[in-house]
Order: structure tokens, then sequence, then C-alpha cells
């Protein structure tokens, strides 16, 4: 038992000292003064950790990029800040590449969240009959999760080639022509999609699947004595019940498609990754704030584009919030 | 334990207790209508999707082990080459990558002891132990999760140039000690697992708050800390995006030297997979001995969320 070491190891030697006499009355008083900052001051020594690491590179960082935002800083010499006040984000919104970039953001970000959610939702479902061999089926679905960004996006670099890609390979046979995925406006983002697609949809299944099975099930029993079907009980016990699963799950999606970097950055391999293919046409937000500051240089409009992505992440929360109120009311 | 009864609950086809056996034959789930198997229809779809879920992989190991020209041939190839270790060879020289090994185990190594241990830390007094403010901070704690690290890449970046850490691990390392997300799991965890009984005894027993910590709640802890250790290595292994600002080609990790290989001016499709294989093989040989415990901890951590 884990509780036999502290009691033994605490009898031994009484806190305080290990001296064998009487304590004094004054010496108590330490003592229990002492026992009482440990009890007061001991969890915020515990949570100090987070806090101090969160407001040294988080928060911080988060307040002091707005500052260099109104500055004139380069990459090649990061100790000379120069004030221009609104001149960068002045730059930036004029830019058209930064419009293409938010269009892209939000376009890939729906086309990759929706239908990821709706297949997780669909496979969790079947993973919620009894199977067979279960735990396979659930591990071989999150494996690829544990591939990272860039293996991911290089692989599927080759699925997507123009030329000798494993994708249009198959389609010649069906009979398609040959699709230069990367150089379409709509293919790459479609490429991109997938990529995304194929290493988060394991992810959310497993989270729909644990709510699935909290939902106790004298709610379809009740459900199947009033006559419902199968699909009926689906749509209306079990999505209901997910809702803040649901929730959750698309905030964590939006929140993860606001920052697509490797996926676009190294989709066509070579030097046409910083720039989001020759036209923009997958060129991310993250991806035009890494060459504004990192691959040309200039940071304090790369930190513009970090605030406009905060903006950004706040309307879509609002909309975010909007939408669930909305969905709550209706549903009543 | 909690983490694993979402996991069991399929598989309660046991003998049970008496009361238990009594109510199963009414026990129903969802759409699965009396019998509680699923049909074929289950298991084809599965399987298609399962393979989608593999083939790239196994695509990675075939062109890993044919040369370029091979794997974009008119008809590519579909089973493993014996070019594999010629191609691990030079993805080895070219990209850094022993260097770039070393660096990964450090840098995922470090960040996920430092997480296990202030998470743990952390979620403990946030479970049980009652201070001012708990409920705010711990309201403050979930919300960083919805801070995109692109928002403050661009001080952090001149910060560590400031402070000496300018392309070295340390700025890697540090900015991730801690994550909001392992804070949560082990709140979640202690909270149930952790008899508060357990921490009187050791109180009564005269034992500081520390030492309770430490032989208390620790030796409690450690199916939750498995799992979210898992976790943390996963993601401090594959992370890419402030690695690949801040860190460069002499001391790079395995992500960002795959990154730049295949940034290089004319990469070799077949070695820069060479180099995506060896960035991906220990996390699925991680994946084959422990998936079990990884879903049960992707479910449990999301089934209060």
């Amino acid at each position: 038992m884990a509780t036999s070491t502290p009691t033994r190891d605490a009898f031994a030697p009484p806190p305080g000292g290990s001296q064998q006499k009487p304590a004094s009355s004054r010496r108590q008083t330490w003592r229990s003064r002492l026992w009482r900052f440990d009890d007061k001051a001991s969890p915020y020594a515990y949570i100090a950790p987070f806090f101090l690491v969160f407001g040294a590179f988080g928060l911080y960082p988060l307040l002091y990029t707005g500052w260099i935002a109104l500055h004139r800083v380069e990459l090649t010499g990061l100790d000379q800040m120069e004030w221009v006040g609104w001149d960068n984000f002045d730059k930036i919104l004029h830019d058209s590449e930064f419009w293409t970039a938010v269009s892209n953001t939000f376009l890939i970000g729906v086309m990759s969240t929706v239908p990821q959610l709706l297949v997780a939702l669909g496979l969790a479902h079947l993973l919620n009959y009894r199977l067979r061999a279960s735990t396979f089926w659930r591990t071989v679905i999150l494996t690829p999760y544990a591939t990272s960004v860039a293996s991911a996006a290089l692989v599927f670099a080759l699925v997507f080639r123009a030329d000798g890609g494993l994708l249009n390979w198959v389609l010649q046979i069906v009979g398609f022509g040959d699709t230069n995925w990367a150089n379409g406006h709509w293919t790459s983002k479609i490429a991109i999609s997938v990529i995304v697609i194929w290493r988060w949809t394991g992810y959310n299944t497993l989270i729909y699947l644990a709510a699935m099975q909290a939902v106790p099930t004298d709610l379809y029993e009740a459900a199947s004595l009033d006559g419902a079907s199968r699909w009926q009980q689906f749509r209306k016990v079990t999505i209901p019940s997910l809702r803040p699963t649901i929730l959750f799950t698309i905030v964590i999606s939006t929140i993860g498609s606001m920052q697509l970097f490797g996926e676009p950055l190294l989709l066509e391999g070579g030097t046409l990754g910083a720039t989001g293919g020759n036209e923009n046409q997958y060129e991310t937000l993250s991806v035009y704030l890494y060459n504004y500051g990192w691959n040309l240089g200039h940071l304090g409009p790369a930190a513009a584009v970090a605030w406009a992505m905060l903006a950004l992440l706040l309307i879509i929360a609002a909309v975010n919030w909007l939408i669930g109120r909305f969905v709550r009311k209706s549903a009543v | 334990m909690t983490m694993t009864s979402p996991t069991k609950a399929p598989e309660l086809g046991l003998p049970q207790p008496a009361e238990r056996a009594a109510r199963r034959p009414r026990r129903f789930r969802p759409g699965a209508g009396k019998q509680l198997q699923g049909g074929p229809f289950t298991y084809i779809a599965l399987a298609v999707v399962g393979i989608g879920s593999l083939l790239p992989l196994y695509w990675t190991l075939v062109a890993a082990s044919h040369t370029q020209d091979e794997v974009l041939a008119t008809t590519p190839p579909f089973l493993p080459g014996g070019r594999l270790m010629h191609n691990l060879d030079a993805a080895w020289t070219q990209a850094n990558l022993g260097k770039a090994i070393v660096n990964s185990i450090i840098v995922s190594g470090c960040i996920t002891a430092a997480t296990l241990f202030f998470c743990t830390l952390a979620g403990y007094a946030f479970a049980k132990m009652r201070f001012t403010g708990r409920g705010a901070l711990m309201t403050g704690v979930i919300a960083t999760l919805t801070i995109p690290p692109q928002l403050s890449v661009v001080p952090l970046f001149m910060m560590m140039s400031d402070i000496g850490w300018g392309g070295k691990l340390e700025s890697v390392i540090f900015p991730t000690l801690v994550s909001a997300f392992g804070v949560f799991f082990m709140r979640q965890y202690l909270s149930e697992a952790l008899p508060y009984e357990l921490i009187e005894a050791a109180k009564i027993d005269g034992a500081n708050n520390f030492r309770i910590v430490l032989s208390v709640v620790l030796p409690v802890a450690r199916p939750a800390m498995m799992v979210l250790g898992m976790l943390t290595f996963v993601q401090a292994w594959n992370d890419f995006f402030w690695p690949y600002l801040a860190l460069n080609q002499q001391n790079p990790t395995l992500q960002v030297a795959l990154g730049q290989l295949s940034a290089s001016y004319t990469p070799d499709q077949s070695i820069v997979m060479a180099g995506a294989l060896i960035s991906t093989l220990p996390l699925l040989v991680v994946f084959v001995i422990f998936g079990k415990q990884i879903v049960g901890g992707i479910m449990s951590g999301a089934v209060k969320g």
C-alpha cells in the first residue's frame, strides 16, 4: 500500500526535528504556524509553474506582439526597433495576398473540419457496436495521429503529385485526365484538407465514442419503447446527448485550422511552400506570417498578422457562441 | 480505475454478479437493437477506413525503398524495394538526422518529464486542495488552451535571441514545460481516483504537503501519468511550427530536419520519404505497444471535457 510508507517515515522523526525531548510550547506554535503556512502556500506553489511558464512564454509575448506590430523590426537586426505606428497594419490590410490567406484559411478550415467531424461521428457510431477486436479498430483508426505534420504532408505531397502521383495514377484508370492538384485553387485546398482529415479523424472519433458510451442506456430503451427506429434514435437521442462534445470538437478543430502551417508549407516540396504555391492558392495565415517574418525578414508586419489572427479568432468565437445559442434555442 | 471504464463497457459479456445478470437482457445499446453485435457492414466500413489510415504509412515505406524514378514512374511500385538502406543512409547524411534524432529525444524527453511533474502537482492542487481563487484560476488554465502559438512567436523569437537561446534547444523546451491540457487531465483523474481519506490519513501521520505528493499522490496518479506522458511525448516529438522557426539547419529536431530536407532545391523524393520513415517509426513502435492505453487516454480525457 502506498500509505504505509509515509506513515512509518513520519512517525519515526517527528516533523521539525529528530530530538525526542518534549517540545516547548513556543516551539509548538512555531511548528503549527509552519504547518498552516505549508497548507496555505502549497497549492499556489503547485500551480505556479504553469502560470509562470504561461506568463513568460505565452501571455507576455502575446501582449508584446501588439507593441512590435507598431514597430519596424527586421530579422537581421533584432535589437533595433523603430516606431512606425499603424504602418504595418496598413501594409498587410492593403496586401491582397493577406486577404487571399484569410479566405484560404477559412475555406480550408471549413473543408477539413466539416467532413472530418461528420465522418468521425459516423465512425464513432460504428465503433459503439459490440465488435470483435474493438481495441484493434480503435488503435488502427488513431494511428495517423502518431504521424507528424511533416511526414504526413510529405507523403501526401507524393500522392498528390501531378506527374507520377499515386492519386493521378488511380484516376487515370477510371478515366480522369491529369489533375495538377497543387496548382489548382480548389484542388490544392482539397489536397490540404485531405491531409488534415487523415490525421485528425481518428482522434475526434475517439472523443465522440467516449461521449456516446456515457449516454445512459435507458434513454435508448425509452426511445425504442416509443417505437423509434435506429436512425431516429441516433438523431433524437445520440446527437442531442453529444451536443457539448460536438461543440468542443468544433472549437478545437477551428483553432487547429487557424494554425495550419506544415501541410501547406510542405505540400509541394522544394521552395514554393513559403508562398503557398505560385499564386498563393493554398497559402494560409500561418504561412503568410512565416513568409513575412522569416522568409522576407520583416517581423513588424508578421506581428501585425498575429494580431489579425487574434481578431479573426475572436470573431469566430463570437459566431460559434451565437450559433451554439441558436441551436440550443431551436432544439427546445 | 476510471480511465478504462469507457473502454471496458462494451465487453460486459463476461459472467456478471447476480443483480447485474438479471438486468442484462433488457440492456440496450445505441443502434444495435437487441443484438449488441456489429454486422458485416460495420466491419467492412471499419476495414475501409482502417486501410485508408494505414495506406499512407505503407506508401512511405514503399517510396523510401525505391529510387525516385521508380516511385514516380507511370506505374508506381506497390511492394517495398531494395533501396531502403541506401536511402536511409542518404537521408541520414543529407539532413543531419543523427543530430536531429538526439535533439528530438532530448527535447521530447525534457518536455515530457517536466510536464508530468508540474501537471501532476497542479492537477492535484486543483483537484484536492482548497485555496482562494481556485475556480477562477482553473478557468484561466482552460482558457489558455484556445490561444494558438502563432500569436506569440514573433516576440518569443526576439526574446530567445535576447537571452542567448536563439537556435538552441532551450528555446523549444522551455515554452512547453507544462501544458494546460495536462493540468486539466490530471485534475480530472485525481479528483476521482484519489480519496480524501488517503490524504487525511497521511496528514494525521504527520506528513507535510510535499511529502503527501511524493508518497500518496504520485503512486495514485501513475496510470494517468503514463497516458499523459505518452500523449505529451507524441505531441512534442511531432511539433513543427515553433521548432521550425526557432531552430536551424545546424541544430534541428527530426521534424525540422525533415522540413528542411524537402525545402532544399531539388529534393529527392525517396530520400525525403526515408527521412519521414525515420521520424515516424519510433512513434509507430510506441503505438503498437501502448496503443490501448493511448486510445483509452484520449477517450478518458475527452469524456468529461
